[in-house]
């Protein structure tokens, strides 16, 4: 009974969490001392394409309902609501007329899989090197982990992402600048392709990534290390090893998830980032070419896919937490 | 009485650890970089031409100057300038908004404390820098750097807000509140008076904190050319630089130097937060 509570006031809260995000985005935009509509018009007619007056109408009207820029202020918004709620951004400016949730389809599954591998293996690691730090903090590898970690972590993901470029792919020839992915076939031959050429963003991002879980598990589990009940432990004669994961490790891995679902808005903005300076063909790299061409509805629809996916991930590591931590299961 | 200052800085520095020191002298270098050196500038460096391009380092341009015949040496201050200017704007006044809406709602609770807590739950979720990139690329570059700042605030204030008011819960219970309440005093006087001091050490590691989180997300922004093109500041010459071909040209000090120096400076204000936050949890130890 508790468990399904728990699950609504979850899944109430993934609902509201975008439905916020929308309205954040929705008004923020609507504040803005821009037009996209004439935007677009003076692009045109500045590329040297000329435009009676009546087609200049027309093609107001055009974009007005493109943009979801028709009726009042209310209407716009409900009808923004309605759109999203389909998945349905309309259609791309820049490949017109593909529409855009065809496009951000094709770009998603690159920026997952990339996302999903580089930050289990962070916090994995991570998390590892971190609690060994922690619990055995006199060492002077903990010392020099926590050094490095204390070095890489702060600076910006594009910063890391911009010095591995120049070092691997300008510097020293050893991944392309530009990385091609070919088509997908079910292959060693393509998967391993597909390594190889994501392995400078991989890379990029674990680092920062990794540096931040060694971080705070290290502060997490040195104050556990110091609990009485650790010490009552070592006189009750438990190995080592057995007090490091049953009692150190068990206790301060909760904070671990719950910090997990806190961090992933970073996590995702850190990736944007690393996406566009390596050319990734993900939705970072949508991103990119909707700024570059003014594609705003390309652009909307790559955010809300953003919200929807950060607030998603959120709310499945709430639902995972249930399961590691005894005390809410049985209570 | 100067003596007396003297002994107790010394007392303090010295129960300092090692990292809050380094921390803390590579920001003050920083802010002497950014706000004294600064002065000398001689201004207008991002004027196109101003001097010989492509030239080496030397004594009357430290830095050398690039492509575009600009000084290096002045820009890269500037910039140091312009991106310490936001970050300490967007950290006081997201700090300040966050901790005083954080302890208001813990103290009146209620429904008016839920809806403030579930907007800053969904803040918190929320992507930042998705919507911080929308709003960018309508203003296509023309935003002003306070109007990139005022972007900055709204997303950074349910942090300190969060925690204040988990402060101000543990804080409310306390004797020293109700004698204060039933003194007559009036709520927003206790708020000011008698908890302010609590949160204070909380809310100065928090503005460090915010510092770099916020010279962080507006030299992404500038980095992909949606703040203000025309402000230098770090992420807007790494910009400059990468549209130049400034990597391609082997113009290493260029681009170079500004990254150098957010590293720098990141990890100096990361030091000094982590820093300060032990010295804090050490005095209250004792």
């Amino acid at each position: 009974m508790r468990l399904t509570k728990f699950i609504l006031s979850r899944l109430l809260a993934w609902f509201l969490t975008i439905l916020v995000g929308i309205t954040v985005v929705f008004f923020l935009q609507r504040m803005m001392p821009a037009d996209p509509v004439e935007g677009m018009i003076t692009k045109m007619t500045s590329m040297g394409t000329t435009l009676s007056p009546e087609e200049i109408e027309n093609m107001r009207a055009t974009l007005a309902r493109q943009y979801g820029l028709e009726g009042s202020l209310f209407e716009q918004y409900l009808d923004t609501l309605k759109r999203l709620a389909h998945f349905d951004f309309g259609l791309s400016m820049t490949n017109y007329p593909t529409t855009v949730a065809s496009m951000i389809a094709q770009a998603l599954p690159y920026t997952l899989c990339l996302l999903l591998v580089t930050t289990i293996l962070s916090w994995i690691i991570g998390n590892a090197i971190g609690l060994l730090a922690g619990f055995k903090k006199e060492k002077w590898y903990s010392k020099l982990m926590e050094t490095i970690s204390m070095c890489i972590y702060p600076i910006p993901y594009f910063m890391v992402a911009l010095v591995i470029m120049i070092l691997m792919a300008y510097v020293k020839r050893w991944f392309p600048l530009v990385p091609s992915f070919g088509e997908f076939a079910f292959s060693w031959e393509w998967l391993s392709k597909v390594i190889y050429n994501s392995f400078m963003p991989a890379l990029s991002l674990m680092l920062v990534g990794t540096g931040w879980w060694i971080i705070s598990m290290k502060a997490l589990s040195s104050n556990v290390a110091e609990e009485e009940y650790v010490n009552y432990g070592r006189l009750k004669g438990l190995t080592e090893a057995t007090i490091g994961y049953r009692y150190v490790f068990r206790n301060s891995i909760l904070s671990q998830v719950t910090a997990l679902a806190l961090h992933i808005g970073g996590v995702f903005g850190g990736s944007l980032m690393c996406e566009i300076t390596f050319s990734y063909p993900g939705v970072g790299q949508l991103i990119n070419s909707a700024i570059y061409n003014s594609d705003y509805n390309l652009l909307t629809g790559v955010i809300f896919i953003s919200i929807f996916a950060v607030a998603t991930a959120t709310l499945l590591i709430d639902l995972i937490y249930p399961l590691i931590d005894p005390r809410i299961r049985n209570s | 009485m100067n003596t007396g200052y003297k002994a107790s800085f010394r007392q303090i520095w010295r129960s300092m650890s090692l990292r809050f020191k380094i921390g803390l002298c590579i920001v003050i270098a920083f802010i002497i970089i950014g706000f004294v050196v600064y002065l000398f500038s001689p201004g207008e460096v991002m004027t196109l031409s101003a001097y010989k391009k492509n030239q080496a380092p030397s004594w009357e341009h430290i830095l050398g100057t690039n492509k575009q015949g600009q000084d290096i040496f002045w820009l890269l201050i500037e910039s140091i300038h312009n991106s310490m200017m936001i970050g300490i704007v967007v950290a006081a006044a997201a700090t300040a908004i966050g901790v005083f809406i954080g302890l208001l709602s813990g103290f009146v609770g209620g429904a008016v404390d839920r809806v403030i807590m579930f907007l800053c739950d969904s803040i918190i979720v929320i992507p930042s820098l998705p919507i911080l990139i929308l709003m960018g690329s309508m203003l296509k570059g023309r935003a002003s750097l306070m109007m990139i700042a005022g972007i900055l605030i709204i997303f950074n204030w349910p942090w300190p807000a969060r925690q204040a008011r988990s402060m101000a819960l543990t804080i409310r219970e306390r004797e020293f509140i109700n004698t204060a309440r039933f003194s007559g005093e009036n709520l927003f006087k206790i708020v000011c008076v008698e908890i302010l001091p609590h949160v204070l050490s909380w809310s100065m590691a928090n503005f460090v904190n915010t510092i770099l989180v916020a010279i962080g997300s507006e030299a992404s922004l500038a980095v992909l050319g949606l703040s203000s093109t025309t402000t230098p500041t770090l992420g807007n010459m790494i910009y400059w630089a990468r549209q130049y071909q400034a990597i391609m040209l082997k113009q290493w000090i260029w681009i170079g130097s500004p990254v150098l120096a957010t590293a720098v400076l990141f990890i100096g204000l990361f030091l000094t937060y982590t820093g300060y936050n032990e010295y804090v949890a050490k005095k209250r130890g004792r």
